[in-house]
């Protein structure tokens, strides 16, 4: 009896860290932290203007052909 | 306003340093950051390509995904920006970009001693207002709010990096692949400068 109540006891403790948990982590995206950013149009020389901002931005971005600067 | 992005035509890029130059000068930046590099494949080989490389902006990017005070945001323009007060230091940033672009002012130390991460912000400067001395100390000058391109591209004598509106750089630079036809040494680079190694065009006046 005190045998067997011993086997039990041991295989009970022996095998309790034999259980099977999922491994993988379950991935959450974190949010932005950090204090607010101007935009870019906002304060400065553009003052708000976005369409003055977003066509002084269009002219450097075609300056940068050059096939249209010298034709 | 699409997303701003680099690109880079190694057809081009004569590995002069001058966009790495640029942006450490309009920065100010500290002695062992460089937030732009160039990189040369086959250096000193005839048919050696260079490429300017810094932060490409990821549409995802892994720094945003693994940073542990989640520091990172994305701007309208698609420009990824960080917040330096949440910074800590931790370096896992630089562990995940593929490209190298997170740079530590204290260089390679222990965790905590790195200082606070810097990289290119595509010239827009950081969470601070517009053009402010506490933008311009802790993320440099911001020249987006000025309505001008970063620094580099803008200064690039070949014109081989390209910034700005992705369709838009997209189109100049199939315009020029399609205008040079060729691909390689041929269209633009060694050969067009010193001629093809196994027929030179001035060997045969030469004694």
């Amino acid at each position: 009896m005190k045998k067997a109540l011993f086997l039990a006891l041991t295989a009970a403790i022996g095998l309790s860290a034999c259980g099977e948990y999922s491994q993988v982590a379950s991935y959450k995206p974190g949010d932005y932290q950090g204090k607010s950013d101007t935009r870019p149009w906002e304060g400065g020389q553009f003052a708000g203007n976005k369409q003055a901002w977003e066509a002084a931005l269009a002219s450097r971005n075609q300056a940068q052909n050059e096939y249209k600067r010298t034709n | 306003m699409a997303r701003m992005k680099f690109l880079c035509d190694s057809e081009r890029c004569i590995e002069c340093n001058g966009c790495v130059t640029a942006c450490k000068n309009e920065h100010e930046l500290p002695w062992g950051v460089n937030r732009r590099r160039v990189v040369t494949i086959n250096d000193g080989v005839p048919g050696e390509k260079s490429v300017s490389v810094s932060c490409m902006h990821c549409s995802d990017a892994p720094c945003m995904a693994v940073c542990p005070t989640d520091c990172f945001y994305k701007t309208e323009e698609g420009v990824v920006l960080h917040n330096k007060d949440a910074c800590i230091g931790c370096g896992y940033c630089f562990f995940a970009c593929p490209f190298g672009a997170p740079q530590f002012p204290n260089g390679p130390a222990a965790f905590g001693a790195r200082g606070k991460m810097d990289k290119c912000t595509f010239c827009s400067g950081g969470p601070e207002e517009n053009g402010s001395k506490a933008e311009f100390e802790k993320y440099g000058r911001n020249r987006i709010s000025e309505g001008k391109l970063p620094a580099c591209a803008e200064m690039c004598s070949t014109k081989a990096l390209l910034a700005g509106d992705a369709p838009v750089i997209s189109d100049i630079f199939r315009d020029r692949a399609l205008r040079r036809g060729k691909a390689g040494d041929a269209a633009w680079g060694w050969t067009t400068a010193y001629g093809k190694p196994e027929a030179p065009a001035a060997k045969e006046g030469a004694k």
